[in-house]
């Protein structure tokens, strides 16, 4: 019984090499509010990944943006406090995200959008690195389904 | 017993003064083993066509790096080095940036650091001839013959990067075209 939701979360997990993302919270509202979804992302072991503010200009940072967001009007992005890690390759410390975090969508909904469901379409880039070896930037689909009450 | 030892000890000995003479870095294949590198053609930041054949019959440290690449800045500077001590002995570092962003990245990134080897720009297409090059740096160093003796992938030791160049510099130039120093050998 406990595996179908299991196996339902890892087929809507969006991987594209060291990071994937999850199932985002759905979001519902009446016209008008301001609403918020969690995005649940995770960095395999042993990898990270640039925080939104990386230490060094010429690395490329953590971004959500979106492309469509129907009846939802896009705000701020809250990413997670990064951590400062060092490696061998970087021993003054690395401005990083790691493990398991969440990305905090902050949408308003529109004065005259219609009720009924609706689909915010973006995109997390990124760009993985492990102690020794880094990975091209990559982009993830993010899906964030809503209702407008 | 006794005598068996002292002999044992003294060719011990012999072997290992004789090998001082000649650098071995581990990650150097043996010549059966090495195979031909892919050839290529790129362009440097001046926009001149760059040919791995172009290299023929030196000894070329080829460097897949990109500007994001952290790993990557520590070894540069150990490639300018090389290339430094190196140039006249037949000796190219040839670096290929992977940047998406092209030279408009890559070429700031250079003046800072002051790189004194040529770089072209990479793309998917030589990056899949050479394995798919997808983790970075990935670093090749390619003998007089234009063989792959050794592939470095991610951040390797300055120490096996030296010793490798000298021991493909100290090699017997096989198959190779014999360098002259001072003089550039071109292949059109």
């Amino acid at each position: 019984m406990v595996a179908l939701p299991l196996c339902l979360v890892s087929l809507f997990a969006q991987s594209s090499g060291h990071l994937s993302v999850g199932e985002p919270q759905k979001v519902a509202g009446k016209r008008g509010a301001a609403v918020e979804a969690k995005i649940p992302v995770s960095v395999d072991n042993g990898f990270h990944v640039n925080s939104d503010k990386p230490s060094d200009p010429s690395l490329i940072p953590l971004k959500l943006s979106w492309k469509a967001t129907g009846s939802l009007e896009a705000g701020q992005v809250v990413y997670p406090k990064a951590s400062i890690e060092k490696y061998t390759f970087a021993p003054e410390g690395l401005s990083v995200f790691t493990g398991n975090f969440d990305l905090i969508a902050n949408f308003k909904i529109a004065a005259n959008a219609p009720a009924g469901p609706g689909m915010a379409e973006g995109q997390l880039r990124y760009q993985a690195c492990n102690s020794t070896t880094c990975f091209p930037p990559k982009t993830v689909p993010v899906k964030i389904s809503y209702l407008v009450q | 017993m006794a005598a068996f030892a002292v002999v044992v000890v003294s060719l011990v000995l012999m072997v290992d003064g004789c090998s001082t003479s000649s650098v071995r870095a581990a990650s150097v294949k043996p010549d059966k083993e090495r195979h031909d590198a892919p050839e290529f053609t790129l362009k440097d930041a001046d926009g001149k066509v760059v040919r791995l054949s172009d290299y023929k019959g030196k000894v070329v440290l080829l460097d897949f790096w990109a500007t994001w690449c952290g790993p990557c800045k520590i070894e540069i500077p150990w490639f300018m080095e090389l290339q430094r001590a190196n140039k006249d002995k037949g000796f190219e570092v040839l670096g290929v940036a992977m940047d998406d962003e092209g030279w408009e990245t890559v070429k700031p990134f250079l003046a800072d650091l002051g790189v004194n080897y040529r770089v072209a720009m990479g793309n998917d297409q030589v990056a899949q001839s050479y394995g798919g090059v997808d983790a970075l740096p990935t670093t090749f160093l390619i003998d007089r013959s234009g063989k792959i003796a050794a592939v470095h992938v991610g951040l390797a030791s300055k120490k096996d990067f030296i010793d490798g160049v000298e021991q493909l510099l100290q090699a017997p130039q096989g198959g190779g075209i014999t360098p002259v120093p001072g003089f550039a050998l071109r292949t059109k």
